[in-house]
């Protein structure tokens, strides 16, 4: 079996006496998508969190390409290929969409310290920002503001900016959250395709997304991980069934 | 052609055409009135930089003006006495070359600004401006108990320094001086704005997690945009003493600041023109309200009210509507 890309060892975070991750170890192998799943609260997004560098856990390690990141800072990570949506959302909305996408493709080039040539007219900038959008089915939105553009739209950007940034592995959080679903079986489509490219976390709470995408699963209950296993193994596991998939067929 | 660049077009010959109006009128004293437009006009363009594009509330960059005027008011009295500025542990020798000036008060503005921005930008918010404003105390209270160049009393430049081929002590000619500078400086801010340093400065006002989340630090930008920007200010600092052919510790008091930070918000907050309509606005205010009355902030005041309320855009925002973005 491939060496892990990602692996998350004793992991764990308390927001005062709230254990929102505790003693989590999760990995993420090549190739393959891996959904969190887990009832609201259950610390899923504090992962989330803990793995892009946004929150610092309190104990435990995070190796990512055969490296400790435990004690980079977000952008460093970022740098070093993980790239991450937020569940909400999060862009410079006054820039448009192709801005947004270019921020990332700049990022990825390291070259934020440039200080004369305008980016408005740079090819090396737009082309690999457009290609990006019109992977995520945005090209035609490419002018509109982020700050106009659908809650969906925003989803597909966030992807988009992944994307033009070239990671190593993607960290999704809900991207389908908000969705139709018309976006939501495009997306599935294109997520399942995406795990050629690098492998995927993913949180999300539609099951028919994560029962045809998962390669594994994992569930988290009040900041543990209470089962790991591919989607068959996750359906007949009694625990999972009672803590979270009770009410389902 | 887009609205705004009409009306910056407008602003700029408008501002061009006063002190030739005066020179006709045979009226010098407005000339160095369209000059002290000019100038601070500048100082906000260089604010500008760091609270309009990267949303840093700076109350400390009349530390940055300052300095750069006691730059040229300290080689002009040196110059002028043919005194070394300090003769150990080397020699440096005075000059009163202009452009060596400029480039010294730019120079040593972004000096004192690289530590202030290091230890300031650690924090954000209000508390971002109350730090830089102990920082900019701190140099005002360190000219005013410094005796060698004045202290309290300030500093008094003999002759304005020179600039090979004019003639510096003419008003029209300073004034054309100072005017090429503030479109250098114009220039200067839309080519940062535009450039890929200027993209991850809008984007750490607008959200610094997205741009932590690329992989850019904000701090980073933040700090090199808080440095450039305190430069500009003191380019503009420079040409204010000589302007005004004299230096003293109110550059750098925190009125100053509060006045940079008015421009900004007059003319409009991150837009080209908006310090420069500011300048223009504040200068004339001052010159007409201050002709009636003492109290003439009061007026002022009540402007600035106005602005906030009901013109968020200042006065570009009125005139030219939203700032359209790429």
């Amino acid at each position: 079996m491939a060496e892990p890309l990602l692996q998350i060892r004793n992991l764990k975070k308390s927001f005062g006496a709230l254990r929102a991750t505790n003693d989590v170890s999760i990995d993420l192998r090549p190739g393959e998508v891996h959904a969190l799943i887990g009832p609201n609260g259950a610390g899923k997004s504090t992962l989330m969190h803990l793995i892009s560098g946004f929150l610092k856990p309190d104990a435990g390690e995070i190796l990512f390409d055969g490296q400790d990141i435990t004690g980079i800072d977000m952008p460093g990570r970022a740098r070093l290929g993980l790239g991450r949506t937020f569940q909400i959302s999060s862009l410079a909305p006054d820039f448009s969409a192709l801005r947004n996408v270019m921020l990332a493709v700049q990022a990825r080039q390291g070259s934020s310290f440039r200080f004369i040539r305008p980016v408005r007219s740079d090819p090396s900038l737009i082309e690999p920002a457009m290609a990006a959008l019109e992977r995520t089915g945005l090209g035609a939105r490419a002018q509109i503001p982020a700050a106009e553009l659908s809650h969906g739209e925003r989803r597909q950007l966030e992807i988009a900016i992944a994307l033009a940034l070239g990671a190593k592995a993607f960290l999704f959080d809900e991207p389908m959250a908000g969705m139709g679903p018309e976006s939501s079986k495009t997306l599935t489509t294109f997520l399942d395709r995406l795990r050629r490219e690098a492998p995927v976390l993913l949180i999300e709470h539609d099951m028919d997304a994560v029962f045809a995408l998962a390669d594994r699963i994992s569930v988290l209950v009040y900041g543990s991980v209470i089962a790991t296993g591919t989607v068959e193994e996750i359906r007949r596991n009694a625990d999972v069934r009672s803590a979270y998939l009770g009410d389902m067929p | 052609m887009s609205r705004e660049l009409l009306l910056n077009t407008v602003l700029a010959l408008l501002l061009l055409a006063l002190p030739f109006g005066a020179f006709a009128l045979d009226e010098p004293f407005y000339i160095d009135l369209a000059t002290r437009m000019v100038v601070l006009g500048l100082a906000a363009t260089g604010l500008n930089l760091a609270l309009g594009v990267g949303g840093l509330v700076s109350f400390g960059h009349a530390a940055f003006f300052g300095v750069g005027g006691y730059v040229a008011g300290v080689m002009a009295t040196h110059a002028f006495n043919a005194e070394p500025i300090f003769a150990a542990p080397f020699t440096l020798s005075a000059t009163d070359l202009m452009p060596v000036i400029w480039i010294a008060a730019m120079g040593l503005a972004a000096l004192v600004a690289l530590p202030i921005g290091a230890i300031s930008l650690r924090t954000s918010g209000v508390y971002f401006i109350m730090i830089t404003l102990a920082f900019a105390q701190m140099v005002y209270y360190f000219a005013i108990s410094w005796p060698a160049y004045g202290g309290e009393d300030g500093l008094a430049l003999s002759v304005r320094n020179a600039l090979p081929g004019f003639d510096t002590a003419d008003s029209l000619t300073f004034f054309l001086i100072c005017y090429a500078m503030l479109m250098a400086g114009l220039a200067a801010f839309t080519i940062l704005r535009n450039s890929r340093f200027g993209t991850a400065l809008e984007a750490a006002r607008q959200n610094e997690i997205r741009l932590a989340a690329v992989g850019v630090a904000p701090f980073r930008v933040r700090r090199a945009a808080f440095v450039l920007s305190a430069a500009l200010t003191g380019l503009a600092g420079a040409l204010y003493a000589e302007l005004n052919k004299f230096v003293s510790p109110s550059m750098l008091s925190w009125h100053m600041s509060g006045i940079l930070i008015v421009l900004v918000i007059l003319g409009g907050v991150g837009r080209l023109f908006g310090p420069v309509a500011g300048a223009m606005l504040y200068v004339f205010l001052e010159f007409v309200l201050g002709g009636l009355t003492e109290r003439w902030q009061l007026f002022l005041g009540l402007i600035l009210l106005g602005v906030v309320l009901f013109a968020r855009g200042g006065l570009v925002g009125l005139l030219a509507g939203k700032p359209r973005h790429g």
